[in-house]
């Protein structure tokens, strides 16, 4: 049989995360994601992992807590309404300093919205996900080979750093499927010596806290964690350029939106208009650097959401305002055509109908 | 092809059920025969029959499905004139059953009728390029749970291997040998080996019988 496999976008990010070293899984099902789980319970009592499905969101997130406290590679998956119920935990994780992999494959909001796909929690995922000054690594995967790299990526950042890892992902990347091609994961070491593994008497014991009642000693905290958030900006930025070496007005879209970007780019220069992609793989950090470019190149930008416009304001941080940032988008389940995008780039290219 | 009354097809989540359902029913109504076709799906509330509505309706097929389907209303349910399929024997009935053991629950409930009537053929769709049935044993495995859930005997298997846009015909050809030892291991024949329409030309006389298939649109 050929090594290609072919899978749902939920499906990779399961079978990922079990090739890198995850045997602990706590959820609570919600369309669309439900996949992840339903593998898991499938696969996991076979290899001498943990599958349990937990009574609630919140429940889920606090077993993270626990598992990620000793070291070990651990997991959660939902959809939007249940990533807000995990917030909570989010920021304990992060207060905590402990590594984890977060998915959210979101879908139509706010409230409990719909069940199409959306991707309305760029806010939420990018600008901290909870109460307190921190941040988790946003991974956005714009294919069903993507879900599984970026989940093994994210496992990897997660140690790295000692941080919570966000799969950003939407409905149709949870649920479409394409052939994927997974290979052994070689799993870095990273130093668990702050892991509560049982001291044997031999050393001083590990504490897993997020309470810190000195002011001076919380600030302290903070300050070095985010000496991290610096490395990481400086070192795991990661974005696709598309046709962007003659582009005059520059696209920008992650996740399904990117593909459907891709094809009415195609479409626009079969008609002579100069259009190119930038696609944040990570949406934080973000590709700032490779806006600010942009900027002195192209006459505008185009932020092509499925939300009502939410990275929009960090491609104008990003490219300091010196060109318009326009807004082409869906919400509510909805996915924005390649016509809608084509026609949004004719009416904003030079000598465009705007 | 079966010239029995009730077709059933079941499987692993994933592996092609709706698509071949269809495409079957539109078979069965180009020959002449009056046709019913049933979404038994409880557990998906994505790519369902319904999404083919208006291919059918234009067809003449009669579609049985969840007054919920495709409203975003994720409750799973069946709607009551699912008895048709059992009771209103003028029809030819293609069922659509929902994936794995847990979407072949609701099967169960109709099938004491199905059985004593007798006159049905319930297919194994295999797909051995998805997970968890990349096998014969992984997937004789699914069968088996299918058939507890179900209390239903599969009666033989239909070959849907493929990797969705990428699969090309030596795809196909060499998923065949893994369809029969699934035959050998479970004593059922290989009803037909399933391909996309634009391969049907290139695979029409490898010998084995090919049921070629228009799949359902796809918005990207």
């Amino acid at each position: 049989m050929a090594e290609k496999v072919l899978m749902k976008g939920n499906e990779a990010i399961a079978e990922a995360a079990i090739l890198a070293g995850c045997r602990h899984y706590f959820g609570y099902p919600i369309t669309p994601q439900t996949e992840i789980a339903a593998y898991m319970a499938k696969k996991m009592p076979k290899i001498g992992g943990c599958f349990l499905q937990a009574e609630s969101e919140v429940a889920a997130i606090n077993m993270v807590y626990g598992v990620a406290g000793t070291g070990k590679r651990v997991m959660t998956s939902s959809s939007s309404p249940g990533i807000s119920l995990k917030a909570e935990g989010l920021s304990y994780l992060a207060g905590s300093d402990l590594p984890s992999l977060v998915v959210n494959v979101q879908r139509g909001g706010p409230g409990l919205g719909g069940i199409q796909p959306s991707q309305s929690d760029y806010f939420q995922a990018t600008k901290g996900g909870g109460h307190g000054d921190f941040k988790m690594i946003v991974l956005a995967p714009s294919s069903v080979q993507e879900m599984a790299d970026l989940t093994i990526k994210g496992f990897d950042l997660a140690e790295k750093y000692r941080m919570t890892s966000m799969i950003l992902a939407d409905g149709t990347m949870g649920q479409m499927m394409e052939p994927v091609s997974l290979e052994e994961v070689k799993v870095n070491e990273y130093d668990k010596s702050w892991a509560v593994t049982g001291t044997k008497c031999e050393r001083k014991k590990n504490i897993i806290n997020s309470l810190s009642l000195v002011p001076e000693e919380l600030e302290k905290l903070n300050f070095a964690r985010f000496e991290r958030y610096k490395a990481i900006e400086e070192n795991e930025v990661m974005y696709e350029e598309y046709m962007m070496d003659d582009a005059e007005i520059c696209i920008a879209a992650f996740g399904i939106a990117a593909r459907v970007a891709k094809n009415a780019i195609n479409a626009a220069r079969k008609e002579g208009v100069k259009a190119g992609l930038i696609r944040p793989i990570t949406l934080w950090p973000f590709p700032n650097e490779a806006f600010r470019k942009a900027a002195d190149k192209v006459d505008c930008f185009i932020s092509v959401e499925l939300s009502m416009g939410q990275m929009i304001e960090d491609i104008r941080l990003a490219s300091e305002c010196k060109k318009p940032v326009y807004l082409c988008n869906r919400v509510g389940g909805m996915i924005p055509s390649p016509e809608l995008v084509l026609e949004s780039i004719k009416a904003h290219c030079k000598g465009g109908t705007k | 092809m079966t010239d029995k009354r009730i077709v059933l097809f079941a499987g692993h989540y994933g592996s092609g059920k709706t698509n071949i359902a269809v495409n079957y029913a539109v078979r069965l109504k180009d020959e002449g025969y009056p046709v019913l076709i049933a979404d038994l799906d409880i557990v998906n509330p994505y790519f369902r029959t319904k999404d083919s509505e208006k291919e059918l309706a234009e067809k003449g097929i009669e579609l049985i499905c969840s007054d919920f389907a495709n409203t975003n209303l994720d409750i799973p349910s069946l709607p009551k004139n699912m008895y048709r399929v059992v009771n209103d024997k003028r029809y030819r009935a293609v069922m659509d059953i929902g994936g794995d053991d847990a979407g072949a629950i609701a099967l169960g409930r109709f099938a004491p009728s199905i059985a004593e009537e007798n006159n049905y053929e319930m297919v194994f769709v295999a797909n051995f390029y998805r997970p968890l049935t990349r096998t014969a044993e992984e997937a004789y495995g699914v069968m088996k749970e299918i058939e507890a859930a179900s209390s239903l005997k599969f009666t033989s298997i239909a070959n849907n291997s493929n990797l969705g846009n990428e699969t090309d015909a030596g795809d196909v050809l060499s998923s065949v040998g893994e369809a029969e030892r699934l035959s050998e291991l479970s004593g059922l024949p290989v009803l037909f080996t399933c391909c996309e329409n634009r391969l049907y030309e290139e695979l029409k006389e490898c010998g084995k019988e090919i049921f070629p298939l228009k799949l359902q649109s796809k918005l990207f």
